[in-house]
């Protein structure tokens, strides 16, 4: 009984979400649809609760729960708090949009809910039945969401796609696990690592290489990207923007755990895979971006190659690139959402705009939002003194340290061709002569867009020194 | 004078403080109150800057010329091993002062001429001059590194909303040709970083890399550096950037960004990979002399003016990358010189355009002619950067040349033959575009009412006849500045590379 009540404990933020989610499945079934905006609140209520929860019980050394199958390390932590906050932040920018596009039901503050739910059990999975478990959480989840506006085709188009091929990658996923489990006897990660440790078998190394494909499809690397752009654009923007965030950091995080744990010794194998998957990451989407009009393709693009370069952090195989690895994402985190807080302002009064050119001329007729929205481009585009170089740099660093440097050559010619991109955006903000204007959006989305530029200011560079503390303990716990 | 307390500082985020308390009263403006902001930005960014270059003079004042070290260091912990650190050699400071020199004058040459977006005008600028002082002040590499590419953000705003008729393709082009560049060096950089284990700048001038490793981080930096000069054959983006800028972007652009090519030359890639720039100096040698004649000869044909000088601006930096090669005293003096020489030479010539751009709309050559009858104070004034162009004795610009061309000689006789027939192609086309805009009868008539200069185009002009000649009949007030740390420099070069001459 007492363990029964400490392993609950140690899932405290877990359990809070998921009581959460059903208490308000349950009230949402009663109440109806007039109850979504409530539902909303309590909800984010409920994120940010769970976010306190697991900062204040974190302890200082990692612990595992339910026999091993949980991990709790800093690096779980670390995770979570940015899994949580994302999904509470886009709660929060999303109503707005769901309330003017009259599709306020209460199943998507729940699916969020057990989303988030799903990706913490990934971020702190030590067994591979765990993590499939999370996943799919996680994934049925989406595939819900991603089809949530019932009357748009392109919606349910989305939702198929995504499902049909994320079925795939479960396939994938679930083939590689077995083939790691046949060979090294046992699902828990120790029991993994030790049988790497000893031999790197045929058999493992192709159930790392089909593990690794099913992962690279949530996290949309090339060529398993091909879901994105459509399930980007057809997927009501906050679904998007919640797809963009915290489902990436989870996902990456998890092959972070994977690789640098249990297969730490066989990081000969994957390390090529994952220079391969990086090279083609950054190639297809940063050229893929260039063509683009419409702004959530652009984002999924964009997207793309930033997991590639997420990923020369992951190749270079060190704590220093998992420390870059996580400074990076946790950049990315709130670039990201802040550019879909202006996304989702770009509201005309015949509906949602969402061609690039729609933002012509903004600098003149909202220039607030126009400059945090320029800010942001700017700093994902690495360009300094805003934080986003900060990430590139601490990717650079950890590439050329573990002798990726042809790596890091080409992720930083690339970064040009993104930068021709984003720069397209801000010239199209700032050069051209301004478009009908864009009705008023209220305060929320101006204000997290505002924040979010702020934070990629050398003003506030205080949040820099903090989060490559975070990174760097977050990082130790792998090493 | 007493020495002022993070001096160096001050000057360096003065400018960033009137751009925010600009920005500020702007994003809170309405209405009539917008207007009244729009109408005194002017005078908030010039005062600005004005009190930026009394800073910078005091600073000169405090300055002691026989130290090579450098001075009025300021050091803070940064996160990550970096650091804020900053301090003045005569090198950086005589750039620094270059720049606080001209950024009035940009002020005084935009007063009413800039009619759209008044207050953001200002801003960019403001924050573009931080961004240079910063670029010369700092010594931590990463900080050098954020200086120096963020320029390239205002610098694109500044065409891209205030250019000309093409002035999309223009800032374009200017930005990623300099980003290629720029992210080279910070692979260099990253290299650097990790082989040293410090950002430190003072540690790194010491730190002796391996000769294999200097070849591939020289490159990278002469990547970044070279685009920025620019050399022949990365030269490309500077004439489009130049004629589709505003006045005052051409003036900076001309003025102090391409200095910031031949200061990294300086201050990175012979002191901390001498073994490198000793093996790839033929090849600059070369790029030099081919730039020198091809982008003079160039420059003869074009009908555009901005065009025609900016080319010219290529012609002269090839002076400046002969000089700093040659690695002697006399060379790297000469570079330095010819730096600051063509920092207000140019300027002032894309000042001249700038004025009868103002009044006619147009820089086509072929547009004016006989402007001496009706404008003849321009015309003398036309008249002294010419011939300081040319490089006449007596001007700034004989110096600079003069000693670039014996420090090349001293390396090779070939060199200071090539870059001979530049003065003389100098001569050519910068005569004929004096002759055929400012001599002639006027055969446009739209140009029998042109206005001499009114007294904002003298007030800006004054300042830099005055250190034209000054610096060419007395060019120790520059050479006295930055000779200790030169001589410096070569010795470390000669001490390190020892296979020099």
């Amino acid at each position: 009984m007492t363990s029964f009540m400490s392993n609950l404990s140690s899932i405290g933020p877990e359990f809070v979400l998921t009581m959460t989610a059903l208490a308000l499945l349950v009230g949402g079934a009663i109440r109806g649809e007039r109850a979504g905006g409530m539902i909303n609140a309590i909800s984010v209520v409920a994120l940010l609760g769970a976010a306190v929860l697991g900062l204040k019980s974190a302890g200082a050394d990692p612990t595992q729960a339910f026999g091993g199958a949980l991990i709790l390390d800093r690096l779980a932590l670390f995770a979570k708090t940015a899994i949580l906050l994302s999904a509470a932040l886009v709660l929060v920018i999303g109503s707005g949009f769901l309330k003017i596009e009259k599709i306020v039901k209460y199943e998507y503050a729940v699916l969020t809910l057990l989303a988030t739910l799903g990706m913490m059990v990934m971020v702190s999975a030590n067994d591979l039945l765990t993590l499939y478990v999370g996943l799919e959480l996680q994934s049925l989840a989406l595939y819900v969401l991603a089809a949530f506006n019932r009357s748009s085709l392109r919606a349910s188009e989305a939702g198929l796609k995504y499902f049909v091929l994320g079925a795939l990658s479960s396939g994938l996923l679930l083939y590689g696990m077995s083939m790691i489990y046949g060979f090294a006897g046992t699902t828990r990660f120790e029991g993994i690592a030790q049988a790497a440790h000893l031999d790197a078998s045929v058999g493992l190394i192709i159930g790392v290489v089909f593990v690794l494909s099913g992962l690279a499809f949530k996290i949309s690397a090339v060529p398993f990207h091909m879901w994105t752009p459509d399930v980007y654009q057809g997927a009501p923007t906050p679904v998007t923007a919640f797809f963009a965030s915290a489902p990436k950091f989870a996902a990456i995080t998890l092959i972070a755990r994977l690789l640098l744990g249990p297969f730490a010794d066989m990081m000969d194998q994957w390390q090529q895979v994952l220079v391969a998957l990086s090279v083609l990451s950054m190639t297809v989407g940063y050229f893929g971006a260039i063509m683009q009009r419409n702004i959530k393709r652009l984002m999924a693009y964009s997207s793309i190659a930033n997991m590639g370069y997420a990923m020369i952090a992951l190749a270079a195989g060190s704590q220093r690139g998992l420390e870059a690895l996580l400074l990076y994402m946790g950049l990315y985190l709130i670039t990201t959402l802040g550019m879909f807080a202006c996304i989702l302002a770009m509201r005309q009064s015949e509906g949602m705009a969402e061609n690039i050119d729609d933002l012509s001329g903004l600098s003149q007729s909202r220039p607030g939002l126009a400059l945090s929205f320029s800010l942001l481009l700017f700093s994902i585009a690495g360009l300094p003194p805003l934080a986003g170089f900060f990430g590139k740099l601490y990717i650079f660093l950890a590439a050329v340290d573990g002798g990726l440097l042809w790596l890091a050559i080409y992720g930083a010619v690339l970064s040009v061709v993104g930068a021709f991109y984003y720069l397209r955006i801000v010239k199209i903000m700032w050069f051209d002569d301004p478009a009908p204007a864009f009705v008023p959006s209220g305060f929320v989305l101006p204000l997290t867009a505002g924040i979010a530029a702020f934070m990629m200011l050398p003003g506030a560079f205080w949040l820099l020194p903090a989060l490559e503390r975070w990174s760097m303990a977050a990082a130790a716990s792998l090493f | 004078m007493n020495a002022l307390p993070h001096i160096l500082s001050l000057i360096t985020f003065l400018p960033l403080v009137g751009a925010l308390v600009l920005l500020v009263f702007r994003a809170s403006a309405r209405g009539e109150d917008a207007a009244v902001i729009d109408r005194n930005a002017p005078s908030v960014a010039l005062a600005t800057s004005l009190i930026t270059f009394g800073l910078s003079i005091w600073a000169l004042m405090d300055f002691n010329i026989a130290d090579p070290s450098f001075q009025f260091v300021e050091k803070a912990d940064w996160f990550g091993g970096m650091s804020y650190h900053l301090g003045a050699d005569g090198i950086s400071l005589s750039l620094v002062v270059l720049t606080t020199f001209l950024m009035p004058l940009c002020f005084i040459a935009s007063w009413g001429v800039v009619k759209k977006r008044i207050t953001e005008y200002m801003v960019a600028f403001l924050i573009l001059e931080t961004l240079m002082i910063g670029v010369f002040f700092s010594l931590d590499i990463v900080l050098f590194y954020i200086f120096f590419e963020a320029g390239l953000i205002p610098m694109f705003l500044i065409i891209g909303v205030w250019g000309g008729p093409d002035r999309v393709y223009a800032a374009f082009k200017f930005f990623l040709y300099t980003l290629l560049g720029s992210v080279l060096m910070l692979v260099a950089v990253v290299a650097m970083i990790l082989t040293a284990g410090t950002t430190d700048m003072t540690v790194l001038l010491g730190f002796d890399f391996p000769a294999g490793m200097q070849t591939w981080l020289w490159l990278g930096f002469f990547a970044s550096f070279a685009v920025k000069m620019p050399m022949w054959p990365v030269h490309t983006w500077l004439p489009d950037a130049h004629v589709q800028a505003p006045t005052a972007g051409s003036v900076i652009l001309a003025g102090v960004l391409l200095k910031m090519g031949g200061y990294g030359f300086i201050r990175f890639s012979l002191p901390m990979f001498p073994d490198a720039s000793q093996m790839f100096a033929p090849m600059v040698f070369t790029l030099s002399v081919v730039a020198i004649i091809y982008t003079s000869l160039v420059a003869f044909r074009q009908t555009d003016m901005k065009k025609l000088i900016a080319y010219s601006s290529v012609a002269h930096m090839g002076f400046v990358t002969i000089g700093i090669f040659s690695m002697n005293v006399i060379g790297v003096q000469g570079a330095m010189f010819q730096m600051i020489s063509h920092g207000v030479v140019s300027g002032a010539l894309f000042l001249i355009v700038g004025v009868i751009y103002d009044r006619m709309h147009t820089r086509e050559i072929a547009a004016y002619g006989g402007l001496a009858s009706r404008m003849p104070v321009y015309a003398t004034v036309f008249m002294l950067f010419t011939m300081a162009n040319v490089g006449l004795p007596g001007t700034s610009g004989f110096i600079g040349e003069f000693l670039t061309m014996a420090g090349g000689y001293l390396v090779s006789s070939w060199i200071a033959f090539g870059a001979a027939f530049g003065v003389i192609l100098s001569a050519v086309y910068a005569l004929t575009l004096y002759k055929r805009v400012v001599y002639g009868s006027i055969t446009n008539d739209k140009l029998n009412d042109i206005t001499d200069m009114v007294r904002r185009e003298v007030i800006t002009f004054s300042p830099l006849v005055v250190v034209t000649i000054l610096f060419g009949i007395w060019p120790s007030l520059v050479t006295d500045l930055t000779g200790p740390a030169v001589e410096a420099l070569v010795e470390h070069i000669a001490a390190a590379a020892p296979a020099v001459q």
